[in-house]
């Protein structure tokens, strides 16, 4: 895996390996770079966010700072631009049993208006992404997808229609999106809409209006708290934006970029593309059998995870906080009696439980909580201990 | 934020204040906002010889991890031990109460190769252009 560096590494005159801010596919800008902007891109630097390179796409990795916006989630709400993620719509007669052979979960399970978190599967049984699969209705399913593989997800797809009626159109272009999280989400997007948010589940989607403007709402996100997630086609999305941060102000609402999204997801165990799952790791080895339903029936990748089960797992990934002083950065050795058994995928300094925190795949002898391992910082061995996952659960507070 | 003038300043964003023939060193401004929240730093060996440009310690703030390297070659005097409980001084405090290391400097002429504080704001203006 390649090695990302942000903004901040134009003072590191060597660019060290483990140097960057950790998050994949990060970068510090080119200045010949041709970004791709969301529409609220002038928002944020009107709000002074600190842009980064994020996949080809300019996207803010802080306003006011990391720690304060991941608090403001935890305690308050913040909202989020992603509408650099990828939105595909799959249509037609064949759409739910072309969903049901692409993906491990069970879409036929969904009822409209149903959301489900789910995986776009190799033949091998690892991960082409990861993705949410939303049922609009009959025949009409929506996909979202991470930014960085929008077009090799969309390739895909394409290239797996054979025998199956289906429309599919990549729509990314024309969705942008906005997530509001926290404790406070529901009060502060209530009065701005006429969806019900009182009677709306979790993983639940309504259309609606959202500052007056027709939005998809639904009850999902990417930190670990409450929220939700507004798709708008809309060219001007920035209404939404504007309004939420007004009806939010009283409430201390702060605007929040990728520093802090990707510091609440890891807390809340949520995998990221690249860093923690990728095409080299199965669904059951980044511990998400619960979105593997082998009784559904045939998908890709079914027969690979079938075996892998029967024969047992070798390697599972599994959380660790560092006992000693240092923090573990992606791709730091793990060492377990003094011998290499693994590297850090995701790590961090965690906000909220003021500890350093990660994720790594282990021998499955090692992935019980109280292991104790050790972590390769630069030149220093740090004792660290495996932990239940995950780190953060809303109401634990 | 005005950069001291009495300060000197290294293109890799440390800046050299000298006191009672020590130098004090510490990160500027600029480097500590471009980090962000500083969580943890990793301190050298009081003794310890560096040349410069040689690593002195590390910073790391939520985001990033940052080499600091000595601006003149010396040998370590003292350490902030402050910054081991409140890593934040350096945000809170850059020029100041968030300096790094102390070190007895070996050869002065090396001070002649840093830059003023007005040349030091033009540095990080070409930076952000």
């Amino acid at each position: 895996m390649a090695i990302y560096y942000s903004k901040i590494m134009v003072w590191d005159k060597n660019l060290r390996d483990f140097a960057g801010c950790g998050i994949h596919g990060c970068h510090h800008f080119r200045k010949d770079a041709i970004m791709k902007l969301t529409r609220l891109n002038s928002f944020h630097k009107k709000l002074g966010g600190r842009m980064v390179e994020f996949f080809g796409w300019e996207m803010p990795v802080e306003f006011k700072g990391i720690i304060d916006e991941h608090m403001a989630v935890r305690t308050r709400a913040g909202l989020f631009d992603v509408g650099h993620m990828g939105e595909i719509h799959i249509e037609g007669p064949d759409a739910l049993p072309f969903v049901q052979y692409l993906t491990p979960n069970d879409a036929s399970r969904l009822k409209a208006g149903m959301v489900q978190y789910t995986a776009l599967t190799t033949p091998e049984g690892t991960f082409v992404d990861d993705m949410l699969v939303y049922f609009l209705a009959e025949n009409t399913y929506l996909l979202v997808v991470n930014a960085s593989n929008t077009d090799k997800d969309f390739a895909w797809i394409v290239d797996h229609r054979e025998n199956f009626d289906v429309r599919i159109e990549n729509r990314s272009d024309a969705y942008s999106q906005i997530a509001v999280q926290g404790p406070k989400a529901q009060a502060i997007l209530s009065p701005l809409t006429d969806v019900d948010l009182d009677g709306m589940k979790t993983f639940r989607s309504a259309f609606g209006k959202a500052a007056g403007i027709d939005a998809l709402i639904s009850r999902t996100g990417y930190t670990g708290e409450d929220g939700f997630e507004i798709y708008t086609t809309d060219p001007d999305p920035g209404k939404i934006w504007e309004a939420l941060l007004e009806q939010g102000r009283e409430a201390g609402v702060l605007p929040v970029g990728l520093g802090a999204r990707d510091t609440l997801r890891l807390e809340a165990k949520l995998m990221l593309y690249g860093n923690d799952i990728s095409d080299k790791t199965t669904v059951l080895e980044a511990d998400l059998k619960w979105i593997v339903k082998f009784q559904k029936g045939d998908f890709l990748g079914k027969a690979a995870l079938e075996k892998q089960q029967a024969e047992g797992l070798k390697r599972k990934i599994a959380g660790f906080e560092i006992i000693d002083k240092g923090i573990a950065r992606p791709h730091y050795p793990i060492l377990a009696d003094g011998r290499p058994v693994g590297e850090v995928c995701s790590g961090t300094f965690s906000p909220f439980l003021k500890k350093a925190i990660g994720l790594a795949y282990l021998p499955i002898d090692l992935t019980a909580p109280g292991t104790e391992i050790a972590v390769v910082v630069r030149d220093r061995t740090l004792a660290a201990r495996v932990v239940p996952t995950p780190f953060y659960k809303r109401g634990e507070a | 934020m005005m950069y001291p003038n009495d300060y000197s300043y290294s293109k890799d964003h440390e800046w050299i204040k000298i006191e009672g023939g020590e130098a004090i060193i510490g990160i500027t401004d600029y480097a500590q906002k471009q980090l962000g929240d500083i969580i943890f730093v990793e301190l050298p060996a009081v003794g310890k010889a560096l040349d410069a440009g040689q690593p002195i310690g590390v910073v790391e703030s939520v985001k990033s991890v940052s080499d600091i390297y000595a601006p003149i070659g010396g040998e370590i005097a003292a350490v902030n031990e402050k910054l081991t409980q409140a890593a934040d001084l350096i945000n809170k405090d850059p020029h100041g109460g968030g300096w790094i290391v102390r070190m007895k400097i070996r050869d002065k002429a090396e001070l002649d190769g840093l830059m003023t504080a007005s040349d030091y704001e033009k540095h990080i203006e070409s930076l952000e252009s």
